[in-house]
């Protein structure tokens, strides 16, 4: 791809990464900020790709460590921001239940 | 091995930009953040499955080996970290994100010729490289591993400036030369820059740091998607980059602060008093059964937590104290400052974890007004958030924060460990003036002891 079609693409996504996030309650910022964190994980695209062109063991070493780290940030970034809003959802359900019977609750 | 068509891949590599795009909005409302987190992974998986499927891949066992090992740590550590010390860990995954970037970068050297490529390269390696050893230094501080206060030395500006000049001028000769040694000290200057960076930030700003490193690393991902040519990359990491900045932006907002002012005001001089020194001033403590008293014969009581309330684990004691007082016809709610915890909207994800219902948590802007009516102010392991210093004393480094103001209310209720002051280290006025009484000890066991007495009263 030339570089003049990535320009236009990079300038595209900053607005839209301007607009998506425009209007977000304080409340919500946390785990916002967790999912846009593992979002940046599809580093493992880019560390998969230098992996796997990788012909000295030296390089293979360290595209390697680069997989295992982006990985991490990525596996682990979505997991920890559904835990964080598993708790919001879960509190919308109690509220709807409350009257519900209690046993066996968690 | 290639499976696709270069027409399917690019086509995927949209399918997974528009999931993200989707996740970022989803994110953005209470009602489909869930949703939107999944739709975000979604995105995730196929943008892995086309890499697999799409590209000339050697070591293809080593890989998948490494996306196992990788897998295999972060998971259960993100699904088993205590809430409390969840900001450190987000600050953890931002950090070796930004350290995979700035590797694939540093590998890419070898392949590259065209100088615009190298500079992309050279800008990934320095941001990477910040963003790794930044939330390296932010961790360490959340995880009280150094001192939570600002770290600022003499010549602090001087050796940043000098740190920041030589990773000019050796990016400058990677680019010319395509070096891989000065590729490598480029490398060892963003990690010193990232330490210096983040090393004079104290205090409460440093959830905003770690927001904002979370934007340099998708900044890093995009120019790394600039060095591969992929495009997925590029519109990823920019919807991180430029949704980061927002975000770090609205949350300095939150705290009245600007982010220019939270990572230069160390240098400046100046901003950083503060002292862990413990005034001998009287204060009026007070037991259990007299806090069960003042609550349980209040018409209003307003609860302000903060995040000694968290590690303690006492949100579910504060919920029940709160339902029992509500049963005596009491009108309770909770106050939930922007950065009560760690980190912006901490505190609402601690106490939805303890069933707290939505409608009680009230903002500070909403709730503010309201101290006025209020019988009791009950504070629970929280000290800078209602530290009126943040009006008063424009010395203090939590000067122009918005604060809860529950100097206001006819009675104030601490609830605290040790007089010990908080995270950002400033003594606080209100525990000395005669509408407060404190009592000490861990916020759980405080809060336990109190509902029992208010059950009996």
């Amino acid at each position: 791809m030339d570089g003049t079609a990535l320009l236009t693409i990079t300038v595209l996504a900053v607005f839209v990464g301007f607009e998506v996030v425009s209007k977000v309650s304080s409340t919500l910022h946390t785990p916002l900020m967790s999912g846009a964190n593992a979002i940046h994980g599809i580093i493992l695209v880019g560390a998969i790709i230098v992996a796997g062109q990788a012909a000295d063991p030296w390089v293979l070493a360290v595209a390697l460590l680069a997989v295992v780290l982006a990985t991490a940030n990525l596996v682990g970034g979505f997991v920890v921001t559904d835990r964080m809003l598993h708790m919001f959802h879960a509190k919308k359900d109690a509220a709807r239940t409350v009257t519900g019977p209690k046993a066996g609750s968690k | 091995m290639s499976l696709l068509d270069p027409v399917w891949t690019s086509l995927l590599y949209l399918a997974a930009a528009v999931c993200f795009i989707l996740a970022l909005r989803g994110l953005s409302s209470p009602r489909t953040a869930r949703r939107g987190n999944l739709v975000g992974a979604l995105g995730a998986l196929i943008a892995v499955a086309t890499v697999f499927l799409s590209a000339r891949l050697e070591n293809i066992p080593w890989i998948v080996g490494a996306i196992a090992v990788g897998s295999a740590v972060a998971a259960p550590v993100a699904r088993r970290v205590k809430m409390t010390q969840m900001p450190q860990l987000v600050a953890l995954f931002n950090g070796v994100g930004g350290g995979a970037a700035a590797l694939v970068a540093l590998l890419e050297l070898a392949h590259s010729d065209d100088p615009w490529v190298r500079v992309a390269i050279v800008f990934t390696l320095l941001v990477g490289a910040v963003s790794f050893a930044g939330s390296g230094i932010t961790f360490a501080k959340l995880q009280e591993l150094m001192t939570t206060r600002p770290v600022v030395f003499p010549g602090l500006p001087v050796v940043m400036s000098v740190v920041l000049l030589a990773a000019v001028a050796a990016g400058v000769a990677v680019v010319v030369t395509g070096s891989l040694p000065l590729a490598v000290l480029l490398l060892l200057l963003g990690l010193a820059a990232g330490v210096l960076l983040v090393l004079p930030v104290g205090g409460a700003d440093v959830p905003i740091v770690i927001s904002l490193l979370n934007a340099f690393t998708g900044l890093a991902v995009a120019a790394s998607g600039l060095v591969l040519g992929n495009v997925l990359l590029v519109v990823a990491g920019t919807l991180v980059g430029a949704s980061g900045t927002i975000l770090t932006r609205a949350m300095a907002a939150a705290m009245g602060r600007s982010v220019a002012g939270i990572l230069f005001g160390a240098f400046r001089g100046g901003s950083t008093a503060g002292s862990t020194a413990v005034s001998e001033r009287p204060v009026r403590s007070s037991s259990a059964e007299d806090v069960a008293v003042l609550l349980g014969y209040a018409q209003r009581v307003i609860i302000v937590p903060g995040y000694g309330l968290a590690v303690a684990q006492g949100q579910h004691t504060a919920a029940e104290l709160a339902l029992a007082l509500e049963a005596r016809g009491i009108e309770v709610d909770f106050a939930i400052h922007p950065v009560a915890g760690r980190m912006p909207g901490h505190m609402n994800v601690l106490l939805a974890e303890a069933n707290v219902p939505y409608e009680s948590l009230k903002e500070m802007g909403e709730i503010n007004p309201e101290f006025k009516t209020t019988d009791v102010a009950l504070v629970v392991g929280a000290n800078d958030v209602v530290n009126p210093a943040a009006k008063t004393s424009s010395g203090s480094p939590i000067y122009g924060m918005p604060i809860l103001e529950v100097a206001e209310a006819r009675q104030v209720v601490f609830l605290k460990r040790s007089m010990r002051p908080g995270f950002a280290g400033i003594e606080n006025d209100l525990l000395y003036q005669p509408q407060t009484s404190l009592l000490f000890g861990d916020a759980k066991d405080s809060l336990a002891q109190v509902l029992g007495a208010v059950k009996a009263l």
